[in-house]
């Protein structure tokens, strides 16, 4: 069974700390405010989204810095059917991942058609996540502007409804946790597959796989393909848990840079880098809210003194240490610490 | 469309697109030597517009004459962070330099938040509202004519620094050949050095005219850091010409671009043809043959 | 008083975000009932203060018309506890001229135990605003906002007291045909510009849907829209020029109404007047800013009546505390939306969010500010009775045009050309 498998990879230590890790999400609930549950949940997502984008650098090689395209395609999509056509989610997800994978391949295929790679490819991506924010800021069919609205209600929220996504914060939460778990079982799957086995040497030495007879070309299209579904899923989520979409909040580069961070900063290429980057920076970016409150309530500063960027100043340098000191990212260097994993012999 | 609207719409893209290359030129001169993406590049502009901003508070004085100071005090912050901090990641794959840069950026954006707020800012200079008047229809906005003058002559000077000077020659030979250049003895690191300083001079001098024609606020960055990526891509990476010329292609197919179809889209625009450029050539209009 | 209770007190003032830690520290240790403790006690107090999450835009492009939203807000505190309406406490949330922090912030407020929101100000903001009310069963009062929508989507919760897009519109045809009958001057031609958000996309389709059923006497020539975040409106202004539209027809906010008088200027561009359905081109802050070029413009919007009692304490209050400040619509609606909010707080005896919400709907004042003549809200949480003005800026300040009865001077129509201006 895949989630056993992911426990294959870990020591004794490491899946004594991954159980706890997930008695406290599982547990969350029922002993915290809606607001650590919704902080949470995004975090959550985000930690999905991590992985998707985490394929693509690792295995693609691609560095997409406009990830939030796929995730909002599939939004829209999902949402419009919804809205408009009345289709349940359930069934709109089909054609809302499809539209993030076609859009995928597209960029994809462009970028190793074209040969463009590194920096170039990620202005790339850039440029069309840009070009479809505004192309969707003048679409009147699907809000423009103004914003595409999915009807909800207070009774909507009591319930637990997965087909029509809509219901308590709750389920909201535990799906989350749900489609984060598939991921990354999903994706420890696809690595111990020949697939992956194929991603590895194509990531190691593309020219020498290439001389094996690996075909370079569909194997990273694939996991441009499958990064760009994961993504999708999560745009679908995205759409139902916030109910409400705006081409800037949805397709806007701080949207992609925020996708980007938490793999980079948990590490790229790993498979629990994703999700230990998201569960650090959320924490810690409420962490400085709070720190900075304190500091302005218990008079240490002037309460009138209006400290907006504070926190992301803070925030900020933490993220440019973490890059100075520890370059590979935050799980490789827990992990040789305190052995959460076995060794591969890689 | 009349013809004096599309010749008062080139004039104006001009104009803008000749500042837009100063920018870009920060750029070009950092990538093309040290092949560093400064995705803080906005970011270090905005530094030197809001310089300009308090000195014109303080002390009356138009933003062009801040541009020697600018440029100073930004030389010195560029010079200090790549030899202290950018330094140690340029060996670094790609994606963690990008991700050091867009925190660097964070906290230049937040810093600049905390010490003048994130409200829109303008300078209400005593030539705010005139123009000047060629012909009987052709009008050209005073501070725009005095931005792209100033910026002209920046250009000039920089490109003047890096043909005929011995440092800025020194400076093209580590681009052109990095191991040849340590080999001769360049000290390859101070030149690295001076470099990121040179073109954060040159942010801070565009920051200062661009104050002219615009107002500043903390999230003006990132717009003008993809922008300068688009100009420099589409102009060749490495390339000053380029840039200037990709800076005048950019302001003055905006303009164009605004007029013909609504001036909503004219982003799209150039991101349309930053796509087409990396797909078709990606060297740029001017550039070296990079890959 | 505690400390703490003087802090929060002064905290209203100076308006810092309240944190849930603050908050909640706060109100404990100043010992009335706390956010925590059971729900019969707190709904069965309707002494205790209503704690009023009041959401505008305080940084962000929108900060300004915000923090001039707040100080109507400010002005109604002490009026409203003369007048014998129960306490108020103000919990300040700023979203920061962004959508999408509009719907967290709410949610925050609400959180933190606000029990009646009142915003937003930006009609993307309060669309946002709006649906996390609407899911949270917490009424939202409607300071300013025009987007059809927000009263058309069937929500429960919403009350506005404020036109709509084609309420807007309506009176503004109306009264543009005063104006131009009164003056003699009718432009053949119009060029509308707008900005590309929310309420510029929904007051311009207003128009144009309107506008052949009211038989203006004019043809709409050109339709620019604009990047509410763009960088300079010359390319936008230049092709209004263009158009050959007669008279110049806007809606913006206050710094593109900034950026667009000065292209105007600069390029000579000298319409036969310049008229505005929305904010920026009213506000105190533009006038400093264009100085004399500022004048002659006029806004079609909703204004007080300066001859109703309330409007002459408002107007009092505000000569005291900001003397160099007139009283617009940023301050007059938003202190209409805390006296909403207080009204009901009254009638209902009760701060359960039920009781409000019926309380709400059966809002009835006639001593108001507005030139409504009275706030009370249709089935959809709309104000039927919101009418609009005309207003001319005349050397630093708003003179009321239309309606007749109102007016305080002739119009200005066609503008001064801008070289011969003082």
């Amino acid at each position: 069974m895949m989630g056993l498998n992911l426990l294959a990879d870990l020591t004794l230590r490491g899946r004594i700390c991954l159980l706890i890790f997930l008695a406290i999400l599982i547990s969350l609930p029922f002993w915290s405010s809606s607001y650590i549950i919704s902080v949470t949940t995004i975090t959550l997502y985000l930690a999905i989204l991590g992985q998707s984008w985490n394929l693509m650098l690792g295995f693609a090689g691609l560095l997409s810095l406009g990830h939030a395209l796929f995730v909002g395609v599939s939004a829209y999509m999902a949402a419009y059917l919804f809205s408009v056509l009345g289709l349940p989610p359930v069934i709109g997800i089909f054609p809302a991942v499809a539209l993030a994978v076609l859009i995928g391949m597209l960029i994809g295929y462009l970028g190793f058609r074209f040969s463009i790679g590194g920096v170039y490819f990620a202005l790339l991506t850039i440029a069309f996540a840009e070009l479809v924010r505004i192309m969707v800021d003048h679409m009147g069919l699907i809000g423009g502007t103004e914003g595409l609205f999915l009807q909800v209600t207070e009774a909507d929220r009591q319930g637990f409804d997965l087909i029509n996504l809509r219901g308590h914060p709750w389920m909201f939460y535990y799906l989350a946790m749900l489609l984060a778990f598939l991921t990354l079982a999903g994706c420890r799957t696809l690595l111990k597959s020949k697939l992956g086995y194929y991603w590895q040497a194509i990531r190691d030495d593309q020219d020498a796989a290439q001389a094996l007879g690996i075909n370079v070309f569909r194997y990273k299209m694939y996991a441009v393909m499958y990064s760009s579904g994961i993504a999708g899923v999560a745009g679908v989520f995205y759409a139902f848990y916030q109910n409400s979409l705006f081409p800037e909040s949805v397709f806007g580069i701080e949207r992609s840079i925020e996708i980007s961070l938490g793999p980079i900063v948990g590490g790229v290429g790993s498979l629990f880098g994703p999700v230990l980057g998201a569960f650090i920076l959320t924490p810690l970016g409420e962490g400085l809210t709070e720190f900075t409150d304190y500091l302005q309530s218990s008079g240490l500063i002037d309460p009138k003194l209006k400290l907006n960027g504070l926190k992301l100043l803070i925030w900020g340098l933490v993220v440019a240490l973490i890059v100075l000191f520890k370059p590979a990212g935050i799980w490789p260097w827990l992990n040789e610490k305190l052995g959460f994993s076995r060794k591969e012999g890689e | 469309m009349d013809f004096w609207t599309l010749a008062n719409a080139l004039a104006t893209g001009l104009l803008t697109g000749l500042v837009y290359g100063l920018s870009a030129l920060g750029l070009s001169v950092i990538f093309g030597v040290i092949r560093i993406v400064n995705f803080a590049h906005g970011e270090i502009m905005v530094m030197g517009m809001f310089f300009a901003l308090i000195m014109f508070r303080w002390l009356g004085l138009d933003p062009l004459l801040s541009i020697p100071l600018a440029a100073a005090i930004l030389f010195v912050f560029g010079y200090f962070l790549q030899s202290t901090v950018i330094s140690r990641v340029a060996h670094l794959p790609d994606h963690m330099q990008f991700l050091l840069l867009a925190a660097l950026a964070v906290m230049i954006v937040n810093a600049c938040l905390l010490i003048f707020g994130p409200d829109p800012q303008a300078i209400n200079i005593s030539y705010s509202f005139d123009s000047f008047d060629i012909g009987e229809n052709l009008i050209i906005d005073k501070s725009r004519a005095y931005a792209a003058i100033a910026a002209v002559a920046i250009s000039g000077l920089l490109l003047g620094f890096f043909k005929y000077s011995r440092t800025g020659k020194a400076i093209r030979a580590c681009a052109d050949n990095y191991l040849g250049a340590q080999v001769v003895g360049l000290k390859v690191s101070h030149l690295y050095a001076l470099t990121f300083g040179i073109g954060a001079a040159v942010l801070g001098a565009a920051g200062c005219v661009l104050l002219l024609l615009i107002e500043v606020h903390p999230y003006l960055a990132p717009g003008y850091t993809l922008l300068a990526f688009v100009i420099v891509i589409i102009g060749g990476l490495g390339s000053m010409t380029g840039a200037l010329v990709g800076g005048i292609l950019i302001g003055m197919s905006e303009a164009l671009a605004a007029i013909i179809f609504q001036p909503s889209m004219k982003s799209a625009f150039s991101f349309g043809l930053l796509i087409l450029v990396l797909l078709l050539r990606p060297q740029g209009l001017m550039g070296k043959s990079v890959k | 008083m505690t400390d703490n209770a003087k802090k929060i007190k002064s905290e209203k003032k100076t308006g810092s975000t309240i944190s849930r830690r603050q908050f909640t520290t706060g109100v404990a240790a100043a010992g009335a009932v706390a956010s925590v403790g059971p729900w019969y006690i707190k709904n069965a107090r309707a002494a205790d203060p209503l704690k009023v999450g009041v959401l505008l835009p305080r940084s962000g492009g929108q900060a300004q018309i915000g923090i001039d939203c707040q100080r109507g807000a400010d002005a109604a505190l002490p009026i409203l506890k003369n007048l014998g309406y129960p306490e108020m406490k103000f919990m300040l949330a700023d979203f920061e001229t962004k959508v999408d922090i509009a719907r967290t912030q709410t949610a925050k407020l609400i959180d933190e135990g606000a029990q009646i929101i009142v915003g937003a100000f930006d009609s993307g903001a309060t669309m946002a605003a709006a649906q996390v009310c609407e899911q949270r069963n917490i009424p939202l009062v409607v300071n300013i906002a025009a987007v059809p929508k927000l009263t058309g989507m069937g929500l429960q919760w919403v009350f506005r007291n404020f036109p709509h897009g084609p309420m807007i519109v309506k009176d503004a045809f109306i009264n543009q045909k005063a104006l131009f009958s009164m003056t003699g001057h009718t432009p053949k031609t119009v060029t509308l510009m707008h900005v590309n958000d929310t309420f510029g996309s929904s007051l311009a389709g207003a128009l144009f849907k309107l506008a052949p059923k009211f038989k203006m006497p004019y043809k709409i020539v050109e339709k620019i829209s604009y990047d509410p975040y763009g960088r300079d409106l010359s390319a936008e202004v230049r092709k209004a020029k263009a158009s050959g539209g007669e008279a110049l027809w806007v809606v913006s906010r206050l710094n593109d109404a900034i950026m667009m008088t000065k292209e105007m200027v600069k390029q000579r561009f000298e319409p036969m007047g310049i008229m505005s359905t929305g904010p920026g081109w009213y506000d105190q802050e533009y006038m400093k800013a264009t100085g004399k070029f500022g004048d002659d413009v006029i806004s079609l919007v909703p204004w007080h009546d300066s001859n109703k009692p309330l409007s002459k304490t408002l107007e009092a209050y505000f000569a005291k505390h900001h003397p160099n400040r007139q009283v617009n619509p940023n301050h007059t609606y938003t202190f209409e939306g805390i006296m909403i909010a207080a009204d009901a707080y009254k009638r209902a005896g009760s701060n359960n969010a039920k009781a409000l919400q019926a309380a709400l709907r059966t809002t009835n004042i006639t001593n108001n500010v507005t030139t409504a003549e009275r706030i009370a809200f249709d089935k959809t949480g709309q104000n039927p009775h919101v009418k609009n003005s005309a207003v001319q800026n005349r050397g630093g300040k708003n003179l009321v045009i239309l309606p007749k009865s109102a007016a305080v001077a002739k119009p200005n129509w066609p503008m001064r050309p801008w070289r011969k201006r003082g």
